[in-house]
């Protein structure tokens, strides 16, 4: 039974996001993509204007968060799943992708093997098979959006399948990551150990620590965040969402309107985590390094507090939520390291208890209250 | 789809096919055969038998704990019976379907306390209630066109919350609710409807109305009725039967299960 | 080789010492002084036969450094006294000549061998016993008279089997297949685990040619085997009741605030913190101030860190936990966000490293079950502990007034308040209990693991695994739940390591809980879901 004034797909999928949305993302897009590697490749360095690596970086890292923001956002905001353990995609992206760089090193690694380090140093003699192909980029791309997507969707299977809802489901989804985390700081596994990957020398053939490649690891990520935010109002404003939102409100109700919930939840949640997953895979050339770290559950919660910051149930909310959370890491951790988590912790009871829509609703509040 | 008779397959094309279709040749719509619930010892329901008829209009009343709601719930999927068997008309065992799958196979379901999404607005309510493809992929693609939008405004006007279209759920008053419960349970044209104290908390016009409604559709669908307002059971004038601990007491019009004593005593003797 | 003939001489020799010698042999207290490190040892040796009180004090002395040497005489200091170490008189002043005598560290261990040798006769049977056992690692046919005397002396039977276990050792080397025989018999009823490899090393044709004697190490074999692996097992099943015992007390805490009550409380694990730093302080001022009853600091530390603890958790139920009931997502974030404050304020006023906090004298040592499972007391004391404690809950929420309130806010919030139950109370006195309870786990870890500011973090996963595994609001559930988790991590652990036996015991729960999800003991009924 189709309508005849049928819009084409794109179409509606980018105009879900509205005139103000698409003004704004074009504002970040000239600001990511054209300004700011601009100032940081042409002008020079003591240029009032030029924007030093450390801000590129930052940037790029925290953008990366902000996606990984937004897509726990999606699950949690939207469908009133809260995970502890988004970290382990995060990671698992990361360490997909940190393949193919520690692939890149070739011989320049201190004991110049063409395997990493870390292996030599445990007296392999040859890659693993899960290391098989991880010298294509293209695969190991695939490998990023597949491997923690798979997790992902095993385990949503069987957890939803089970009903496992609410509490029970944050609790074991924090034993997921702990799991993981344990898993790769043996050296047995293969990544590495406690170390993991680090001292990356080129992704394609340049130089990682090129400002050229740094730029355009940046933009990409900058696209990346836009796109995922363009997605994730596409999914919020569809029927798709709107099915979500009801499953997180009264999910009985949706069960006997004959929708099955499992489906539902499983796919926005293994699309979460490929959203981290992608996010991690731009992290780690960024930031040059991945160990098992990013695995811990006090990192997966500490995701939780950067969406309830923002304002959870928005999309903007999270992503700035990221960058408030992780700007203010850095400012105090340079500024007062003493403080930070005393800071964090406060931040987390705080925003719990008096900002429940965080700051995107304490704005709406107080622009609501104004125009009275 | 929408246009389609009631009878015969239902959508085609989907997994929905797998579950079958409605088979009512024998002009029962639901049989329930020595259902028994236990909870840690307590039976809730206990050898439970009882056949609804294809358009039947049928109340069931009892006191508390008599097990009318763990009798829907084993309708709807929601509790697996410990023994006993559950079939919708001739051919759907409903001991072996999921709660979706029974509600997609037509047995809508309205409970004691209103639950509508309170999020979205009434239209959208309806919107997510509306018999369609209820798979993801079909969620993801779906546009709301001109049909939807018709079956909407019959509805909304039928349950008169078109003034409401737009407002959140969540704000509408309780009779609201409960009719916009209805509503979502009409959009989803099931072929048996369990309503569970349906008009609960509304006023009287408004149970007037509710009683006129069920009334004009029994005669396309099968309705089962629980309630506890005597007067709502007068006017709607079906089938009654009566629950007590777990099993059918007494069944007939209302005016013989009234004269029976032993739902006198059920009723008053305690 | 050379030296072992002289010593088998000597030993045959020394069969002929008779023990009720008076004063030591001075040639042989002047051959303690050789250059050559073999006569050195020789003369050790000889002194040691004789096993009385006198050569055992010079030797120690010898051992101590506390032999000096002056021309041809041999000084034994004893604190600032000196006396002569061959006739035992008192030589005052130490002439300025005299200088120490040294051994080297081949020396030290024939030493080592021999004083243990002699303390086969001391009084204290505790030191008897390590005396044997020190003897049956270093068997040297030089000793067997010695053994000889002490196994015609010695009462206790386990002390006793030690010292034939020993003689048998040496007797292994002996000639005569018999006597080889009645030694590999002998050593089948020992559990040590290092006789292993001389039995095997029997059980070869080409070391062993009699085979009669190579059946019986076989059998032999066999036994110690056996009872090796029965020791393994049993050192499992305790260390798993130990960990269990451990993680019941973390989680009989969260039994009451997240089961009873359904708080996720992610500071639970800062609340043992709390206890244990509460223990530390103790400890500290029992130091100061009551040093002759340092012993007891730990019992008194018991109420101290019951109420710390209860005083946080009610502090943090006051001010946070309370406007969050029933918004348990909300909790959680809040309670994780205490969790970080606490142990930032830990690391700020105790510092970020581990605290040193001592057993008692009470509580260190052990129970030698056998030569290779020793109980230790501190863990047996946390087993009987965290049974104390679930008793004292048990009986805290069935027979007590505050228990009844309890159940009955957790059943029927609204009625509870309509009967008069001020469930507000009610709310922060659970939370209080469940939080002093913490506080007792905390005091029950820092006997047995590091306190500082990072180690509640460690039980909160696992503690949590033990509520859900066990059933919300079942302490039964908790119970079989902690030990059933202990014992089978600890025997995993023997099989494929800690690391894998924790992922495996995650992944365990991950499943386990998909297929029952309302963990061991399932509350079953209508209301369950709502």
């Amino acid at each position: 039974m189709k309508t005849d004034r049928r819009i084409p797909f794109v179409i509606r999928f980018l105009s879900a996001t509205g005139r103000r949305g698409w003004i704004a993302l074009s504002v970040f897009a000239l600001v990511t993509c054209v300004l700011l590697p601009a100032a940081h490749l042409w002008l020079p360095n003591g240029h009032p204007l030029h924007v030093s690596d450390y801000v590129i970086t930052l940037g790029g890292k925290v953008m990366c968060y902000a996606i990984v923001a937004v897509a726990m956002d999606l699950i949690w905001g939207f469908t009133g799943i809260l995970s502890l353990g988004h970290g382990v995609f995060f990671a698992l992206g990361g360490y997909a992708f940190g393949m193919y760089l520690m692939r890149g090193i070739g011989q320049d690694g201190v004991y110049h093997s063409a395997l990493p380090d870390f292996m030599v140093f445990l007296d392999w003699k040859a890659f693993p098979w899960y290391w098989q192909g991880t010298d294509h980029f293209l695969y190991a791309v695939l490998l990023v959006l597949v491997a923690p997507a798979l997790l992902a969707f095993v385990f949503g299977f069987f957890a939803f399948r089970s009903r496992i809802k609410g509490v029970y489901f944050s609790i074991i989804t924090q034993a997921l990551t702990f799991a993981f985390m344990l898993l790769f700081f043996r050296n047995e596994t293969g990544f590495g150990g406690n170390n993991g990957f680090t001292d990356f020398k080129r992704i394609l053939g340049y130089s990682i620590t090129a400002p050229q490649t740094r730029v355009t690891l940046f933009a990409l990520t900058a696209l990346m965040l836009m796109f995922t935010l363009v997605l994730g109002r596409y999914l919020v404003k569809s029927k798709f969402g709107r099915v979500l939102a009801a499953i997180r409100d009264a999910e009985s109700r949706v069960m006997f309107l004959g929708y099955n919930p499992l489906w539902y939840k499983l796919f926005i949640w293994t699309l979460s985590a490929m959203l981290c997953a992608v996010a991690g895979a731009l992290y780690v050339p960024q930031v040059g390094i991945i160990n098992p770290s990013e695995m811990s559950p006090a990192n997966s919660i500490e995701l939780a507090i950067w969406v309830a910051v923002g304002g959870r149930g928005t999309l903007i909310g999270p992503a700035l939520g990221a960058f408030i959370v992780n700007l203010s890491k850095s400012w105090f951790t340079v500024a007062f390291p003493e403080y930070w988590l005393f800071f964090l912790g406060l931040l987390f009871v705080l925003v719990t208890l008096f900002l429940p829509q965080g700051v995107v609703g304490l704005w709406q509040r107080l622009r609501a209250r104004s125009g009275r | 789809m929408i246009g389609e008779p009631l009878d015969g397959p239902t959508i085609s094309g989907g997994h929905m096919l797998v579950e079958g279709a409605l088979d009512l040749t024998h002009k029962v719509i639901l049989y329930l055969e020595d259902i028994t619930v236990s909870f840690d010892g307590f039976k809730a329901l206990n050898n439970l038998t009882l056949t609804i008829d294809a358009k039947e209009l049928r109340c069931i009343i009892g006191p508390n704990g008599a097990g009318k709601t763990t009798m829907m719930d084993v309708i709807t999927g929601k509790t697996r019976p410990d023994s006993g068997t559950a079939f919708f008309g001739q051919t759907l065992d409903l001991t072996r379907m999921s709660e979706p799958e029974i509600a997609r196979a037509g047995i809508g379901r309205k409970f004691q306390k209103p639950t509508i999404f309170e999020n979205h607005s009434v239209f959208e309510n309806l919107e997510l209630a509306m018999k369609t493809d209820k798979r993801v992929r079909r969620s993801l693609f779906a546009e709301i066109d001109d049909n939807t939008r018709d079956r909407i405004a019959d509805t909304l006007r039928l349950i008169r919350l078109d003034a409401h279209a737009e407002q959140l759920a969540g704000r509408l008053s309780h009779g609201q609710k409960q009719w916009l419960e209805i509503g979502m349970l009409l959009m989803q044209e099931p072929r048996l409807l369990l309503l569970d104290e349906p008009v609960a908390g509304m006023t009287d016009d408004e149970t007037e109305r509710t009683a006129e409604l069920f009334k004009s559709l029994a005669g396309k669908q099968s309705l089962v009725v629980v309630e506890h307002d005597m007067a709502f059971i007068e006017k709607l004038g079906g089938k009654v039967t009566v629950l007590h601990e777990g099993s059918v007491l007494a069944e007939g019009d209302l005016a013989t299960v009234q004269a029976n004593p032993q739902v006198i005593e059920v009723y008053l003797g305690r | 080789m050379i030296l072992r003939t002289l010593l088998t001489l000597l030993w045959l020799a020394g069969m002929f010492v008779s023990p009720a010698q008076a004063a030591l042999d001075p040639a042989l207290v002047k051959q303690l002084n050789a250059d050559d490190t073999d006569q050195k040892i020789l003369a050790i040796k000889q002194l040691a036969l004789t096993a009385d009180a006198d050569t055992t004090r010079v030797l120690q002395a010898l051992a101590n450094d506390a032999l000096l040497i002056d021309g041809d005489r041999v000084i034994r200091m004893d604190g600032e006294r000196a006396y002569d170490a061959v006739t035992g008189q008192e030589i005052s002043p130490l002439p300025e000549t005299a200088a120490t005598l040294v051994i080297n560290n081949r020396v030290r261990g024939e030493l080592a061998t021999t004083l243990a040798a002699l303390k086969l006769f001391v009084p204290n049977r505790d030191q008897r016993l390590a005396a044997a056992k020190e003897l049956e690692d270093n068997a040297d046919p030089f000793f067997i008279p010695i053994l000889d005397r002490a196994l015609a002396q010695e009462r206790d039977p386990e002390i006793k089997d030690l010292v034939a276990q020993a003689r048998a050792l040496i007797a292994l080397k002996s000639p005569d297949p018999a006597k080889r025989l009645a030694a590999v018999k002998i050593l089948g009823e020992s559990d040590n685990p290092s006789l292993k490899v001389r039995l095997i090393a029997l059980t070869d044709p080409a070391k062993e040619p009699d085979e009669r004697v190579r059946i019986a190490a076989k059998t032999s074999l066999r036994a110690l085997n056996a009872r090796l692996t029965l020791g393994e097992n049993i050192e499992r099943i305790f260390s798993g009741l130990s960990l269990g015992s451990v993680l019941l007390l973390a989680a009989l805490g969260l039994a009451i605030t997240y089961g009873v009550m359904g708080v996720i409380n992610m500071a639970h694990g800062e609340l043992l913190m709390v206890g244990a730093y509460a223990t530390y302080i103790v400890q500290t001022l029992f130091r100061h101030y009551f040093p002759g009853a340092l012993d007891w600091y730990v019992v008194a530390a018991v109420p101290v860190a019951f109420f710390s603890a209860a005083l946080a958790g009610i502090i943090l139920e006051r001010t946070v936990i309370r406007w969050l009931y029933g918004r348990p997502l909300e909790t959680l974030l809040a309670t994780w966000g205490l969790s970080l404050i606490l142990i930032q304020a830990a690391r700020v006023i105790f510092g970020p490293q581990n605290l040193a906090v001592a057993n008692p004298s009470w509580m260190s040592g052990g129970v030698q079950l056998m030569s290779n499972v020793v109980l230790p007391w501190n863990r047996i004391i946390i087993i009987g502990f965290a049974l104390f404690v679930l008793a004292l809950v048990w009986v805290l929420l069935n027979r007590t007034r505050l228990g009844l309130f309890v159940r009955a806010v957790t059943q029927n919030r609204a009625m509870a308040g309509c009967v008069g139950v001020p469930t507000g109370r009610i709310d922060t006195l659970a939370f209080g209990l469940g939080a002093g309870i913490a506080g007792l786990g905390g005091v029950a870890l820092s006997q047995i693991a590091n306190v500082g500011p990072d180690m509640g973090q460690g039980y909160i996963v696992d503690s949590f695994m033990v509520v859900v595994l066990g059933g919300v609001g079942q302490l039964a559930g908790a119970v079989w739940a902690a030990l059933g988790l202990g014992i089978a991590s600890k025997f995993l652990e023997g099989w494929v390591g800690a690391v894998i036996a924790k992922i495996v015991v995650l992944a365990f729960i991950i499943v386990f809980i998909q297929k029952r999800p309302q963990g061991l003991f399932a509350l079953k009924g209508r209301f369950v879901e709502n």
